[in-house]
């Protein structure tokens, strides 16, 4: 089997008000320095050895992402 | 076909919570409520169908998104690419974005709020299958409820909607959510699919609604089929 990792984030035009409460609670707790935070999904999954790449993007461009508001990354580990 | 034999289905999913009021709201309007289940193959015969809301499969991955593949849905597709009028609301139209019958998404609500309370809309088209018993630019107050309501899309995409006609509700007095443009219901390009995220089924009787505003959806869909 292998393993390969995909990683969902905002597109950067979409507001990300997750992000900013988190920001905001950076703050809250002490820390300064942080000026923005981004909030995504990451998704570790166990494959056949053979599964090709295109059927990778397929997993993540038609479920695991929605390609409205959200970019991805595959990356086999 | 006559209107008033019309069988309305309405589509049962893991963690709906809203399809016993819109098959309430089917009946009031004078049709036949059918139920329909996430799981089947099958629409019944039914001449419309509404997706109502709730947290089916409870919002997980994206809210409607695996909804959007159950067995189900795969019939609403095909029957709503032969003209079939679909109704998606709250959920039920997170749902049709996802499954690709109508443009943009809902995303989580700006400022984390979920938003609970009778909302003013103003009715923008009259030419969608669901709308053609309102006049243009009337307005209507229905039940808005919910977390993940900021309609969002890209900028080629909201001047398509516009040009086109195709923003169906707009909120009164700017959207509590975010949504951009203050949409809060959108059409597909022939008009039979429309999805909002306020509650018309809420609102189409005054002891539990504000208003009987919302039984215009269900009684223009009837008086469309009837015309048809």
């Amino acid at each position: 089997m292998a393993r390969v990792v995909v990683d969902v984030m905002p597109k950067p035009e979409i507001l990300d008000p997750q992000g900013q409460a988190v920001t905001r609670a950076l703050a809250r707790i002490g820390i300064s320095g942080v000026a923005d935070v981004r909030q995504g999904k990451h998704f570790e999954l166990e494959v056949d050895d053979g599964l090709d790449d295109e059927t990778l993007h397929r997993i993540a461009g038609d479920l695991l992402a929605n390609p409205v508001i959200e970019d991805w990354t595959v990356t086999r580990v | 076909m006559s209107g008033a034999g019309m069988r309305i289905g309405v589509v049962t999913f893991p963690g709906t919570l809203d399809d016993v009021d819109a098959a309430r709201a089917a009946r009031r309007a004078g049709a036949e409520a059918v139920e329909l289940w996430h799981g089947d193959h099958d629409l019944r015969g039914v001449d419309a169908v509404v997706v109502p809301g709730g947290f089916s499969y409870g919002d997980y991955l994206r809210a409607g998104a695996i909804a959007s593949q159950a067995p189900i849905m795969r019939e609403v597709v095909d029957a709503a690419g032969r003209g079939m009028p679909v109704l998606g609301i709250c959920n039920g139209f997170q749902i049709l974005c996802e499954a690709g019958l109508l443009p943009g998404a809902l995303v989580r609500n700006a400022g984390l709020h979920f938003v609970c309370r009778d909302q003013a809309l103003r009715v923008e088209s009259t030419s969608t299958a669901w709308t053609g018993g309102f006049t243009a630019g009337q307005e209507i107050v229905v039940p808005l409820k919910s977390g993940e309501g900021r309609y969002v899309a890209d900028a080629a995409t909201l001047a398509e909607l516009e040009a086109e006609g195709r923003v169906v509700f707009r909120y009164v007095g700017g959207a509590p959510n975010g949504a951009m443009a203050d949409i809060a219901g959108v059409a597909s390009a022939d008009g039979r699919v429309v999805g909002l995220m306020p509650h018309p089924e809420h609102a189409i009787d005054t002891l539990t609604g504000p208003t009987t505003d919302g039984l215009g959806l269900f009684t223009s869909v009837i008086g469309a089929a009837a015309a048809a």
